[in-house]
C-alpha cells in the first residue's frame, strides 16, 4: 500500500502527541501528589505551631492528650534505617568488589541476578521473616528484645537492600577503565592494593550513589518496619524496644477508620511531606553526584 | 624457602664494551627469551621466540597488527598472568633469574621492569600522587624521599617545569603528550631497570611524539628499553636493536641501521618498504 505524505505527516504528528500525554500524564501526577501533600500540610500547621511539630518529644495524635512530636517517628525512621545500612554497605560492598575483581565472567552472570532476586522478594515477606524468624532467633542472644523492635527489622532490610549496593557499586567499579588497573599492576601493585587505592577510589562516585540511593529506600520502606518494628511511637535510640517509623505511622492511620479533614488525617500529610523531604534530599544528591561522575570518563 | 627478590642493582652497565660483563659477574644480556610460545587458549600468539635485550639499550619490536610484538612484552613483566587461558612456554631470563619461576615474586618484578602503556592511564589523582603510587604502595612513608623522586621522575621527563605550580591538580586534566610522560614519570620514581613501551605515542599528535622519543633516547642512559612501535620512521629514529614480527614468529633482530638498511630476510624488506602491514 502506498501512503501519501500528508498521511505520514499526520502519524508523525499524532504519535508525537501521544508520546507528549504520556510523559505529561506522569508529571501531573507527580505535582498534584505534591500538590495534595503541601494543601494538607499547610492544613495541619494552621493549628499546630511549627515548634511543637519539631520539638515535641511525644507523638499521640490519636488519643485525647494530643502531641504532634515528629522527632519521635524520625528516631524510629533513624534507628531502622541505620541497622538496614551498616548491615548492607560492607556485605554489599564486599560483594561488589568480589564480584568485579575477583570473580569471572561466568560466575559473576550467575550470582548478579541471583543478589538481584534479593530485591525482587515482597517486603511483606521480609517482614514476617523479621517478625517470626530473626526476632526469635536473636532473643535467644538478647533476652530483653522485645517482640517489636527496630533491630530485628533494620537487619532484615538491610539484607533486602544489599543488591541494590553490590549491584549499582559493581557498576561503578567495572566502569573503571581497565587500563587503570593494568597501569597499577604494572608497578607492581597487589590485586588488594589495586583494588583499595585504584579501583575503589576511581569509582567512589558511583559507590556513594549507591549507598544514597539504598538509604532512600531504607527510609521510605514501609512493610517490615510495619510489621516487626511495632507501632508504638517512642522517642528512643534503644534497638530493642516497639518503636514507630514515619512510614508504618501512615499505614497504621490509613488502615483505620480516621474521618477526613480531621486532624488525624492531616498528621498523614505531616508526617508524609517530612519523609517526601528526606528522600528528595537523598535523591538529588545522587542525582548531583551521577552527573559529576558521568563526566570523569567521557 | 626464601622467595628470590630482585634488590636495585648498585653497579650500572658500562656502555658497550661487552668484554667487562664476565669480570662483573653478570650476564651480557640485560634480558634473555628462550623458546618462548605463547597461547590465549587455543590460539598461538607467539612461536618459539629467541633473543637476547642489550642493557642501556632502546630495542624496538617492529610488525603488522596482531604478530605478537605486544604479547612478548607483555610477558617480559608477567602482565599476561591475570588473562584467563593464558599459557608460556621455554623461559624469560631479566639479569639471568628466570622470570616464571614460582620462586618469583611478580610484584617485585615489576618494580625492576616498568610499563608505559598505548593509551596515557594516570590515576584520577593528583600529579604528585600519580608520581608517588609507586613508592607508596611499597610501603616508603618517607615524606622527603618521596618527594626528592617526584621532582625527579617529572624532571627526566621534562615535565617538572610545565608541572612543578600544580601538583595537586589531577592528572587527568592534563594533555594527552603530559599525560603520557606523567605515565612515564610515573613508572620512573620506583627506579625500574627496563621500561617497557608499548606503542607509547599511538594516541598522540606529532610534537608530544617527537617530545617523548627525544625522551626516550634521554632515558636509554640509566634504562633498558624495549618499545613497541606501529611507526617505522619511529623505531629508525630511537632505536639500537630492531625486532621485526611476522604471524607470531620472531622474522629477524639486528641492529637498526642494518634492519632498515640491508635487511637479511625479504619478508623484512617487503615490510619495511611498504610493500605490506
Amino acid at each position: 500500500m502506498k501512503t501519501d505524505r500528508y498521511t505520514l505527516l499526520l502519524t508523525e504528528r499524532i504519535i508525537k502527541r501521544l508520546l507528549q500525554g504520556a510523559a505529561l500524564v506522569t508529571v501531573f501526577t507527580t505535582l498534584f501528589i505534591i500538590g495534595t501533600l503541601i494543601f494538607e500540610t499547610y492544613n495541619f500547621f494552621r493549628e499546630i505551631p511549627l515548634v511543637n511539630f519539631l520539638f515535641d518529644t511525644e507523638w499521640t495524635p490519636l488519643f485525647d492528650n494530643k502531641k504532634y512530636g515528629i522527632l519521635t517517628l524520625l528516631s524510629g525512621t533513624f534507628l531502622t534505617t541505620f541497622f538496614a545500612i551498616v548491615i548492607a554497605v560492607p556485605l554489599g560492598l564486599s560483594i561488589a568488589i568480589y564480584l568485579n575483581e575477583y570473580t569471572n565472567k561466568r560466575i559473576r552472570n550467575i550470582l548478579k541476578p541471583t543478589l538481584e532476586l534479593l530485591a525482587a522478594v515482597p517486603s511483606v515477606v521480609y517482614g514476617f521473616f523479621a517478625l517470626t524468624v530473626v526476632t526469635p532467633f536473636l532473643q535467644r542472644f538478647i533476652p530483653a528484645l522485645s517482640t517489636f523492635n527496630s533491630l530485628s527489622a533494620g537487619i532484615v532490610m538491610g539484607i533486602m537492600i544489599i543488591p541494590f549496593i553490590s549491584s549499582l557499586s559493581e557498576d561503578a567499579l567495572s566502569a573503571v577503565p581497565s587500563s587503570l588497573r593494568e597501569a597499577a599492576y604494572g608497578m607492581g601493585a597487589t590485586r588488594f592494593q589495586t583494588v583499595f587505592k585504584v579501583t575503589v577510589p576511581a569509582a567512589n562516585s558511583g559507590i556513594i550513589v549507591s549507598i544514597i540511593l539504598a538509604i532512600s529506600r531504607a527510609v521510605g520502606e514501609t512493610m517490615i518496619v510495619a510489621i516487626a518494628a511495632g507501632q508504638q511511637p517512642r522517642l528512643t535510640l534503644n534497638p530493642l524496644v516497639p518503636v514507630e517509623t514515619i512510614t508504618a505511622y501512615i499505614v497504621q492511620v490509613s488502615m483505620g477508620d480516621v474521618p477526613h479533614n480531621s486532624m488525624e488525617y492531616r498528621t498523614i500529610f505531616a508526617a508524609g511531606i517530612t519523609l517526601f523531604i528526606f528522600t528528595f534530599i537523598l535523591n538529588n544528591i545522587s542525582f548531583y553526584l551521577r552527573k559529576k561522575f558521568k563526566e570523569r570518563y567521557e | 624457602m626464601s622467595f628470590i627478590t630482585f634488590a636495585p642493582s648498585q653497579q650500572k652497565y658500562p656502555k658497550t664494551d661487552s668484554t667487562i660483563y664476565p669480570a662483573m659477574n653478570l650476564p651480557k644480556y640485560k634480558i634473555t627469551i628462550e623458546n618462548v610460545s605463547s597461547y590465549y587458549g587455543t590460539v598461538q600468539a607467539l612461536k618459539d621466540i629467541n633473543m637476547n635485550i642489550l642493557p642501556l639499550s632502546v630495542t624496538a619490536f617492529i610488525g603488522p597488527s596482531g604478530c605478537g610484538k605486544s604479547t612478548l612484552l607483555r610477558n617480559i613483566n608477567r602482565m599476561n598472568d591475570y588473562i584467563p587461558d593464558f599459557r608460556l612456554e621455554g623461559s624469560i631470563k631479566f639479569d639471568g633469574v628466570d622470570i616464571y619461576s614460582k620462586f618469583i615474586e611478580v610484584e617485585n618484578l615489576r618494580k625492576q621492569i616498568g610499563m608505559v602503556f598505548q593509551k596515557p592511564n594516570p590515576f584520577p589523582k593528583s600529579i604528585f600522587e600519580n608520581v608517588a603510587f609507586g613508592l607508596r604502595i611499597q610501603g616508603i612513608k618517607d615524606k622527603s624521599y618521596i618527594e626528592h623522586q617526584v621532582e625527579k621522575s617529572l624532571k627526566q621527563t621534562f615535565l617538572w617545569d610545565e608541572v612543578k605550580d600544580n601538583l595537586s591538580k589531577i592528572g587527568t586534566a592534563l594533555s594527552g603528550g603530559q599525560q603520557q610522560r606523567l605515565c612515564i614519570a610515573r613508572a620512573l620514581a620506583v627506579e625500574p631497570e627496563v621500561v617497557l613501551m608499548d606503542e607509547p605515542t599511538s594516541a598522540l599528535d606529532p610534537i608530544a611524539t617527537a617530545k617523548i622519543e627525544e625522551l626516550v633516547i634521554e632515558l636509554k642512559r640509566q634504562y633498558t628499553i624495549v618499545i613497541v612501535t606501529h611507526n617505522m620512521q619511529q623505531a629508525a629514529r630511537i632505536s639500537d636493536q630492531t625486532a621485526f614480527f611476522y604471524m607470531g614468529s620472531l622474522i629477524e633482530m639486528d641492529a637498526t641501521s642494518k634492519i632498515f638498511t640491508n635487511p637479511s630476510e625479504k619478508l623484512t624488506e617487503n615490510y619495511i618498504s611498504g610493500h605490506f602491514g
